[in-house]
């Protein structure tokens, strides 16, 4: 499992994600799965476009994480990637796959989202690293993420374990400079060896289970002693993944990750310990590091990971309580808290204000720059034009109903104008919340929302779990024809693969209907009148479950067909605001004032319309109207 | 020893910000810089806000500027230059795209657009160096909107020591091959806006 010779390819630009599926390919890497996550999304469609590798997307992240095992059993080094909440879905053979260990290298990449950008939360993922005891690699920019990459899978076959590698959004979203050196022949993989048959390892029944799990211990044991002097070797240049980087010793800095880089260029001129394993640790050479220098700091994004272990060691070390655990670090927060300990740094301080740790996380309607008195109005996220969710979120509005909401795009309809919905936890969980609500005797009319993708990834049990027991729920299952959120991903619900081929497009409508639902309407997302009518009729059926699919292109597809333009006409239009309830961002408030209504009327930017015409159809006064297309 | 240069590139989810970042960190490394360049994806590209960092230096450790030190502040919506003005170093360039975008918050009233006026009043008090193209002008007199990303560019590329040249060569490396000529000419028209050629 070699890669061929490689010539320099000189510097380029690479994502985080990028070089991870570059270090995957460069390491031979056979089999890959993953289900689309921000910030980890790319990963798979940067290692699908090498020849060699088979990549896919799997219905879920524990699906992705149960084909790159059996692809490992098989003897092909396999990865698996996905968000750090996605970790949580495939935790379950993940704990066990810590005990059978693997047959080829097996890399998971668990990509953690700190500040919570397009996240549900922001859990630091290093702590599976300990839970599971395998270890855990945390590269600081895009040379080290492929360069670690590879290295993973060497390690996890030395050690025979998983590995997890440790993205955060600042280092799979940022790019940086990385040698690449290109192939100077195809990759040859050739036939897999023979099944090696190892039930003892590989079938976790309780014997075998009790059996390997004092060799786990012992693997913690022999991972942490090699920690001490693990060296990675790179195009034939070796350098060490734990590295002391002497400099001014009465402050000695340990981080890693992209926090590494903050702290850096905040403790800049001081001695650093900067881990690229953070799990287990290399103790000797900390408490070294430790001996050698006055002050010991320890600089982390989110929880004081790092930090425990150093105090375990019994060493005194500043920490979490000068530098946030909540939120995504900065260069800002990062002086702040050295400042504020007393720590010998340059600058000063620029956040306003005391301690920035607990700042709120709420959105404020306006932000006000310190330095200017301007009121600057906050700009949520929106629907798009066009968006086929448009019309669901304003009729469920409209109908007064409590609304369990899903993870996707369609977690908007939280926002003004629609502020429709009611809870929202994880994916997948639409359907069993407002099945729950409504068997333990909630009196509202409650409606599960959920997207085509998150319905294939988790939310068919659910589905399956409220017909079983009798539910009485709607499930609305939005089927725009793509996974929206992460960019327009495939799914089984569309035909296409990850690499291009065409496959069999799973119906939503069969499934649901072979399942036993016999109360399902079938509508069309741009019929705001249809929609309407069948949240009402489902809303009717009070003693069965029943489920409404909303069919519309997301307008990102190639599906989705652009119409002419509306236009509000200035004469007709009283300022009623009715459409401004849609939360369509290509409707704006004209400077013209209606002089009954003394409200600004409507005006529609045909730089953005894309002539859906859902606007046209709630205007109460047809005020609204299609062009001719040619003022697009 | 090459000075440090941040560039922070602000607008609205949709506008093509990811593309014109990619571009000036690029030219940056084509120019013999270390560079680095940090984005967010997901859920705030949704008409939400969009900002990214490019970094160019020596050696460039973190993927962010610090608040209060970017030379060049690149918005191409207007409300969105007012809303980042506080990243600006003192006296730094700001280049504007003449171009609203109304938030969802101001069209369903729970907050007012300010003017113009307001805006660039509230600009010009960190700094004088404050360039509005009419990006979107030109963009559309050539027949695509996204082309007043280049514009802009082209407006930047006349404030630092880098010959147009290389930046063409990284545009048109990033942009369809049918785009390159009118990407060329969007490119030029932001140099003439800043009075060079």
């Amino acid at each position: 499992m070699k890669t061929t010779g490689m010539v320099a390819g000189g510097k380029r630009l690479l994502a985080g994600n990028e070089a991870i599926a570059l270090g995957a390919w460069e390491a031979g890497a056979r089999y890959a799965a993953a289900y689309p996550g921000t910030p980890s999304t790319e990963i798979l469609p940067a290692l699908a476009q090498y020849a060699g590798v088979r990549a896919e997307w799997a219905a879920n992240e524990k699906v992705a994480l149960d084909a790159a095992v059996g692809a490992s059993f098989a003897g092909a080094r396999a990865l698996a990637a996905m968000k750090h909440v996605g970790v949580n879905v495939a935790s379950d053979s993940l704990m066990t796959l810590s005990y059978t260990g693997v047959g080829a290298g097996l890399v998971l990449v668990s990509a953690d989202d700190p500040g919570a950008f397009s996240s549900q939360n922001e859990q630091d993922n290093r702590h599976y690293a300990r839970f599971g005891k395998f270890p855990c690699l945390e590269p600081a920019d895009s040379q080290e993420a492929k360069d670690f990459t590879a290295f993973a899978f060497e390690l996890s076959e030395q050690f025979d374990t998983p590995v997890m590698l440790r993205s955060t959004t600042r280092l799979s979203h940022s790019k940086t400079a990385v040698e690449v050196r290109m192939p100077t022949a195809p990759r040859e993989s050739g036939p897999l060896p023979p099944f090696e048959h190892k039930s003892r390892k590989y079938v976790m029944i309780p014997a075998h289970a009790r059996l390997r799990h004092p060799e786990i211990e012992d693997r913690l044991q022999a991972l942490a002693e090699y920690a001490e002097v693990a060296r990675l070797s790179v195009h034939g240049e070796a350098y060490p993944l734990n590295r002391v980087e002497w400099g001014d010793k009465r402050v000695g800095v340990i981080s890693s990750g992209v926090a590494y880089q903050y702290a850096r260029e905040v403790f800049a001129g001081f001695s650093f310990l900067k881990l690229g394993m953070t799990y287990p640790l290399p103790a000797r050479m900390i408490r070294d590091f430790a001996a050698e220098v006055e002050t010991l700091v320890v600089v982390e994004e989110l929880d004081p990971f790092l930090e425990e272990q150093v105090r375990a060691l019994g060493l005194e070390v500043i920490g979490k309580e000068f530098f946030p655990a909540t939120g995504e670090l900065t260069l800002a927060r990062v002086r702040e808290g050295a400042l504020e300990a007393r720590l010998p740094v340059g600058g000063e301080s620029r956040v306003s204000g005391a301690r920035s740790r607990s700042k709120s996380q709420g959105e404020p309607e306006t932000v006000q720059p310190e330095t200017l008195k301007l009121d600057v109005p906050v700009r949520p996220p929106a629907l798009c034009p066009g968006c086929p969710h448009r019309s669901v979120y304003f009729n469920l509005r409209k109908r007064k109903m409590l609304v369990a909401g899903d993870i996707g795009c369609y977690a908007i309809g939280v926002l003004p104008p629609f502020e429709e919905m009611d809870m929202l936890i994880s994916m997948g969980a639409s359907i069993g919340m407002a099945h729950g609500a409504r068997q333990a005797g909630c009196p509202d009319r409650v409606v599960a929302t959920i997207g085509d993708s998150t319905f294939f990834h988790s939310g068919l049990p659910e589905l399956a779990s409220t017909i079983y027991n009798r539910g009485v729920a709607c499930t609305m299952i939005l089927d725009n024809g793509t996974t929206a959120m992460t960019g327009g991903q495939d799914n089984p619900a569309t035909g296409i693969t990850l690499q291009g081929e065409t496959t069999q497009r799973i119906d939503i409508e069969s499934v649901v209907r072979a399942m036993g639902v016999e109360d399902l309407w079938v509508v069309d997302a741009l019929d705001v009148k249809g929609v309407e009518q069948a949240i009402k009729d489902a809303a009717a059926v009070e003693d069965r479950p029943t489920v409404i699919i909303v069919n519309g292109a997301c307008v990102f597809t190639p599906q989705f067909q652009r119409r002419a333009v509306v236009a509000a006409d200035p004469e007709v239009c009283n300022g009623c605001g009715f459409c401004f309830r849609v939360g369509c961002p290509a409707i704006l408030k004209s400077d013209e004032i209606d002089p009954k209504t003394k409200r600004p009327k409507a005006q529609i930017d045909p730089l953005l319309c894309t002539g859906c015409t859902v606007c046209l159809q709630v205007c109460p006064r047809k005020a609204i109207h299609q062009t001719s297309g040619e003022e697009a | 020893m090459k000075r440090g240069i941040n560039f922070l590139f602000v607008g609205v989810g949709g506008q093509g910000i990811l593309t014109a970042s990619d571009i000036a960190a690029e030219v940056g490394l084509e120019a013999g810089y270390d560079a680095k360049k940090s984005e967010v994806h997901g859920f705030s590209q949704r008409g939400g806000v969009v900002e990214s960092h490019v970094r160019w230096g020596e050696k460039v450790a973190a993927p962010l500027a610090e608040k209060g030190t970017v030379d060049y502040l690149i918005a191409t919506e207007l409300l969105e230059a007012a809303r980042w003005i506080d990243w600006l170093r003192p006296g730094g360039t700001v280049l504007i795209n003449n171009q609203r975008i109304s938030p969802m918050s101001v069209t369903v009233g729970y907050a007012v657009y300010p003017s113009d006026e307001d805006i660039l009043v509230a600009v010009r008090a960190r700094t004088d160096d404050v360039t509005v193209t009419e990006g979107l002008v030109t963009a559309q007199r050539l027949g695509n909107p996204r082309l007043a990303n280049t514009v802009l560019l082209g407006a930047l590329s006349t404030r630092l020591d880098v010959p147009p040249e290389t930046w063409l060569a990284v545009i048109e490396r990033r942009v369809p091959p049918r785009y390159v000529e009118l990407n060329r000419e969007a490119f030029w028209e932001g140099r003439r806006a800043m009075g060079s050629k």
